[in-house]
């Protein structure tokens, strides 16, 4: 059992300012690796406007299926940008990841299938 | 004098430190609410899954009538899906200004991104009823049918998103969020960035791909 200070402790009880210091460094910790700064923030905005404007360029460029897969591949870097950065799946806890990713994975797995039995999909 | 810590009762887990923006201790290390979150943003991946699907499943169905690809304007969808991009980095910013205890700057990025969730709104029912006034509603054909409920299900959700940032605007002007509370922020803010990422598969998908 963790040993927690208490009013009725006697004098080996742990003082205050040591547990802050502790914690205020640990926090610091975190707030750095936790936290991208506004730069960041807006140089990451100014990636996905640049990936967008170059999607719109690959409409017009008639490459069939090129085409198709390389959007679908802008697509997936966008997404994964914004989940990544402003969503902050980089820096959180794993189990936040693993959540949201099931979820994806299942989704797309699920809808494959469907879009394989009813034709849309080939292989 | 020493000043101690408060002894542990039955709302303090054993072993957690207080600290003044701390939640009580979770098993999983993660606040449930965040959490909860996510799992209903998994969740919402069936949904969008399933209305994409079917957009896809019926997209050359059409036996008469327009189609959404018959009618719609690239350059101005892309300006819309820009829009929206550019509000997820205005919530981003609104929640590390709060992070920052700064809820002047929180309330700033807040309103600029409902303007420009608001600004994206104003485009779909400008498209919407541009395609209606053309020929195209809800009930011309399967293909366009499903173009509504798709576009419409991804519009209602920015909506209601919209509202949930001009409450937060609305609560932080009465001084109910400060620096303790940004996780309040942060879980909208999930919201918010997923409603965009959601148009980015939509407009890659209904849009752009030949």
């Amino acid at each position: 059992m963790t040993d927690i200070p208490t009013a009725a402790a006697g004098p080996d009880a742990v003082t205050d300012p040591a547990i802050d210091a502790e914690l205020a460094a640990e926090a610091a910790l975190i707030e750095r690796h936790a936290h991208p700064t506004d730069g960041t923030y807006m140089v990451v905005g100014l990636v996905l406007a640049v990936l967008t404007a170059i999607e719109v360029g690959l409409y017009y460029i008639k490459g069939g299926a090129l085409t198709t897969v390389t959007l679908l591949l802008f697509m997936a870097l966008k997404f994964a940008i914004v989940a990544g950065f402003f969503m902050h799946l980089r820096f959180d806890s794993p189990l936040l990841r693993r959540v949201f990713i099931m979820g994806i994975a299942f989704a797309v797995v699920l809808y494959t299938l469907v879009l394989l039995m009813f034709g849309v999909l080939h292989f | 004098m020493a000043h101690l810590l408060p002894a542990p009762g039955p709302e303090t887990p054993m072993g957690a430190h207080h600290q003044p923006d701390s939640h009580h201790a979770t098993a999983t290390g993660v606040s449930n609410e965040k959490l909860a979150m996510w799992g209903f943003l998994a969740s919402e991946c069936l949904l969008f899954g399933a209305l994409i699907s079917t957009y896809l499943l019926y997209r050359h169905k059409a036996v008469s009538g327009p189609t959404p690809r018959d009618l719609y304007d690239i350059r101005f969808t892309s300006v819309s899906s820009f829009v929206l991009l550019m509000s997820s980095l205005a919530m981003v910013l609104a929640l590390a200004a709060i992070q920052r205890g700064d809820e002047r700057r929180l309330r700033v990025w807040l309103s600029t991104t409902a303007l420009l969730g608001s600004v994206f709104i104003a485009g779909q029912i400008y498209e919407f009823t541009s395609f209606i006034r053309r020929g195209m509603t809800i009930k011309t054909n399967v293909t366009s049918g499903a173009f509504y409920v798709l576009t419409g299900f991804h519009g209602v959700h920015v909506t209601l998103g919209i509202i949930m940032l001009l409450s937060l605007v609305n609560l932080s002007v009465r001084g109910r969020i400060p620096q303790a509370r940004s996780e309040v922020v942060e879980i909208a803010g999930l919201y918010w960035h997923f409603v965009d990422i959601v148009w980015v598969v939509i407009f890659t998908v209904v849009y752009l791909i030949p």
